[in-house]
């Protein structure tokens, strides 16, 4: 530990972007696609990342990670493709209602959740609608470093069927498209039967299909951890909440995107830290009371040590009211 | 019965269990000497295995054989060493598909050899079943000179290659398929302790 | 910024020193008066101007130095630098990563052009002058983490992510404290420090591990380590152990302040771009029991925290025979005065030694 542990934020860094296209695909799905402002490049990054896009919804903060699903080698250039959702949060339904081109927007630097195994011998794609997304990226990572892949993509309609045409007409021996309306389905055992060892399967699409594949594959002898899934859940800043911070003889306001460590510093209040990450425990606080819920989002307290302490680097709360030893 | 309990130690000691029949349509199975001891319970929890099994087995005395042949197993192979059994086991797994389940059963050497080789050939070793049985020798490499002593029962031992005095550490490296083995007497060349058998 | 770079040796005579530059920001290791581990980990950007925290990659004057010494391992031992096949994309992201912070960081002595694929990268101390093809293996004299780590002091140890684990499947590693990366290139976080006493119990690993999990490109962290050394031998390593191990027992009250160092490990940790891969630099500094005195702050802490390390700590750090004479000599340095929290010097505040 340095005498000058460093006040930065410890989360995914953000890039200030503008809005440079924004193409309909189909019916429900527009692919956005994003430039730097600064003029900077991009970072570059490992197929499988997402990017959390921040959205300002008439007041609402909305955050909701999308699949990068540009060339991972282009940096002049960040795409993703965004379903709508009629039944949502709201989150796809801004995007598709209200970003134009031209638009100044802030997202995340890459993070990734659903890597390829560049060990594998084999990768097989399994894409449900608009899951595709991510497989774009590692098509694409693949292609440039000669890798063995091949997709089987359903897809509700030929109308709704998110670039099968470039794919179809990019790789024709190694995509195979599946219409709902016309009943194909991925024969999924005979998918499973004689792949070489050190094949991986990787399954982005609803919650169903992945449970579908996972399961299939166990009865058919493959270890788990060959097959890679990916579900998203949203990042949560969360709501703003208020807390008394009873050494300080002050109650502060922790805003939405911002932890109660940062909402501390702001208000000149010097309290302990170190990791910023929830895992090394420098920041650990004790509660004197409180009367709602916590969101413990550390690694360091034991079970029996949640709401009698919090961690403000990474932790938060919801409720009527929460006072600290700070 | 010859399974024996090791003695609880650290995160890379590699922990053996008990054979169970998985799903797959294909089940190889290599073990040696005591080990054929495993697969016979293994075959009494699950019968039908056998019908799409390939046996590898290493002898080393043991008379059991014939009633792993008895089995009727797809394939038998039998066969002196693992070094004489590797460039079978090499082209089995060459070949191997997905949803072939491996069962590895006998002394650590054999399994620890058998499962850096599944490994190389594309499985996770999490996949792969071990059961310890017979002796507990051990395959210590000495991180001297990168030479493998085979059998080694004794702490401290003499490096079969550069001869120097090593201790056995519980250290253990899959893909070396051995433990560490380091020089004991660096510190007071000359003053080796008395030689005691492992586990004692 | 100039830097005057040494010309001396880690192993046979030993004619390694620190300079005064060099002694005052040294990175002790320790803000209190005892030591126990903990997941010390804090974020790696920048610190305070000329500290061997500010930059990403710190170069001293022991630079030219360290590389010839590592040159020598490796010509001796070409196994200490290994990269399992699937990890070449990582290299080629760790050769990124540090040419665009060397020259960023220290323009007067590192450049890099980049024109698409074409990259040429001027190491001026080193007086290279290379133009190569980026991604391309062939187009380099070795594989992408062996060619710049030939250039970067400190061991790396490059970490696959996959099944929520790090598996350290690459790495140069020739300034060790005693473990092998031929032994453990392969194995996962808690395998690889499988042999380090009292951690585990204290769920340290599995903490860090969440952590480092977690790191996101552009958010590095570091942390330090130490432990014990007799002479500036940067290579103890366990294959070189029959011979080095004997150095331990040749200390005497009248050399141990020039022989026996104090070895820091400042550890760093960066994701990687396109492998999604985790780079762990460990940069290793050496210091002096007698330089270490000139401080009285650090004097008076050295020994405390000697005195009262657990035997199963000194043990694991190889130094428990030796810790009689080393609290003799200490002990002539503690005063009994108190310390101020914090790892640096303070010597314009600390009152000077009292003996």
């Amino acid at each position: 530990m340095s005498a000058a542990p460093q006040k930065v934020k410890a989360g995914a860094e953000k890039i200030d972007v503008t809005v440079s296209a924004v193409v309909q695909l189909n019916e429900l799905v527009t692919r956005f696609e994003f430039k730097r402002r600064d003029g900077k490049r991009f970072p570059t990054f490992s197929a499988g990342a997402h990017t959390v896009v921040y959205m300002n919804d008439g007041g609402t903060q909305r955050l909701n990670p999308y699949s990068l699903m540009s060339d991972p080698a282009d940096t002049e250039t960040y795409a993703i493709s965004v379903r709508r959702d009629d039944q949502g949060r709201g989150g796809s339904l801004f995007m598709h209602n209200n970003v134009k081109v031209g638009d100044k927007m802030e997202i995340t630097y890459p993070v990734n959740l659903f890597s390829l195994d560049l060990r594998a011998k084999k990768h097989v794609f399994l894409a449900g609608g608009i899951g595709i997304t991510p497989f774009m990226a590692m098509i694409a990572q693949l292609e440039r470093s000669n890798g063995h892949w091949e997709l089987h993509y359903s897809v509700r309609t030929k109308a709704l069927g998110t670039y099968v045409d470039q794919l179809t007409t990019t790789h024709p021996n190694k995509v195979n498209i599946y219409y709902d309306d016309q009943s194909q389905t991925i024969d999924l055992g005979k998918l499973l039967d004689g792949q070489p060892l050190g094949t991986k399967v990787y399954v982005c699409g609803p919650k169903g299909m992945i449970e579908w594949v996972h399961k299939s594959a166990a009865a058919a002898g493959w270890p788990d951890t060959s097959i890679h899934s990916e579900e998203f859940t949203a990042p949560q800043p969360g709501k703003a909440f208020e807390v008394r911070l009873c050494k300080s003889n002050k109650t502060i306001t922790v805003g939405e995107n911002e932890s109660l460590l940062e909402a501390m510093e702001r208000e000149g209040v010097d309290a302990p830290f170190l990791c910023r990450g929830g895992a090394c425990g420098q920041c650990e606080t004790d509660v004197i009371k409180s009367d709602g819920e916590f969101i413990h989002r550390d690694h360091w307290l034991e079970p029996e040590e949640q709401g009698k302490k919090i961690m403000p680097c990474v932790s938060r709360f919801i409720g009527n009211s929460l006072e600290i030893d700070r | 019965m010859s399974k024996f309990q090791f003695p609880e130690s650290i995160q890379s000691r590699p922990v053996y269990g008990t054979l169970e029949p998985r799903p797959g349509k294909y089940h190889l199975i290599i073990a040696d000497a005591e080990g054929a001891e495993a697969i016979l319970d293994l075959s009494e929890q699950d019968a039908t295995l056998m019908a799409n099994a390939h046996i590898i087995y290493i002898p080393k005395g043991s008379k059991l054989g014939d009633r792993l042949k008895a089995l009727r197993p797809a394939q038998y192979y039998e066969g002196p060493s693992y070094q004489a059994a590797a460039s079978r086991i090499e082209r089995v797994l060459a070949s191997a598909h997905m949803g072939t389940q491996i069962y590895l059963t006998g002394t650590e050497g054999l399994i620890g050899q058998a499962m850096r080789d599944c490994i190389n050939a594309g499985l996770p070793h999490t996949a792969i079943q071990t059961e310890h049985r017979g002796s507990v020798a051990r395959r210590m490499q000495c991180v001297h000179c990168k030479g493998i002593t085979e059998d080694v029962i004794t702490d401290p031992f003499e490096c079969s290659h550069c001869g120097l005095n090593l201790f056995v550490r519980d250290h253990y490296s899959r893909r070396l398929a051995a433990f560490q083995g380091v020089c004991i007497d660096a510190e007071d060349p000359g003053n080796v302790p008395e030689k005691v058998e492992l586990y004692k | 910024m100039t830097i005057q770079f040494n010309t001396e040796t880690f192993r046979d005579d030993y004619s390694f020193k620190n300079s005064d530059w060099a002694i005052q920001r040294f990175p002790f290791p320790f803000h209190e008066d005892s030591y126990m581990y903990s997941v010390n980990m804090e974020q790696h950007r920048g610190g305070p101007k000329g500290s061997v925290y500010e930059k990403r990659f710190d170069v001293d004057e022991h630079y030219l130095s360290e590389m010839k010494d590592r040159a020598l391992v490796l010509a001796d031992d070409p196994l200490r630098c290994q990269s399992l096949p699937h990890m070449t994309l990582a290299g080629w992201d760790l050769l990124e990563l540090i040419m665009v912070s060397k020259s960023e960081d220290y323009p007067d002595l590192f450049e890099l052009h980049r024109d698409g694929d074409t990259w040429r990268w001027i190491n001026k101390p080193m007086g290279i002058d290379d133009t190569f093809t980026f991604l391309d293996e062939t187009s380099l004299p070795y594989g992408p983490m062996e060619y710049i780590t030939r250039q970067a002091q400190g061991d790396f140890c490059v970490l696959d992510q996959r099944d929520d684990n790090l598996w350290m499947d690459a790495g140069m590693v020739t300034t060790q404290a005693d473990w092998s990366l031929d032994f453990d290139i392969g194995m996962n976080f808690f395998e690889w420090h499988a042999p380090v006493p009292l951690a585990h119990e204290k769920g340290i690993f599995k903490r860090a591990l969440k952590f480092l999990l977690n790191i996101p490109q552009g958010a590095p962290a570091r942390r330090l380590n130490w432990t014990m050394t007799v002479n500036p031998l940067l290579d103890t390593s366990p294959e070189n152990y029959h011979k080095w191990g004997i150095q331990k027992t040749t200390l005497t009250p009248e050399n141990i302040g020039a022989k026996q160092h104090l070895r820091v490990e400042l550890q760093s940790f960066f994701r990687l771009p396109r492998s999604n891969a985790l780079v762990f630099p460990i940069r290793c500094y050496l210091i002096a029991f007698q330089d270490i005195v000139k401080s009285p702050k650090w004097g008076r802490r050295l020994h405390r925290v000697i005195r009262d390390l657990p035997e199963e700590l000194a043990t694991y750090k190889g130094f428990i025979d030796n810790r009689p004479m080393m609290l003799d000599y200490l002990s002539k340095y503690d005063d009994g005065l108190p310390t101020s929290p914090g790892v640096f010097p303070e010597n314009e505040t600390e009152p000077p030694l009292q003996k």
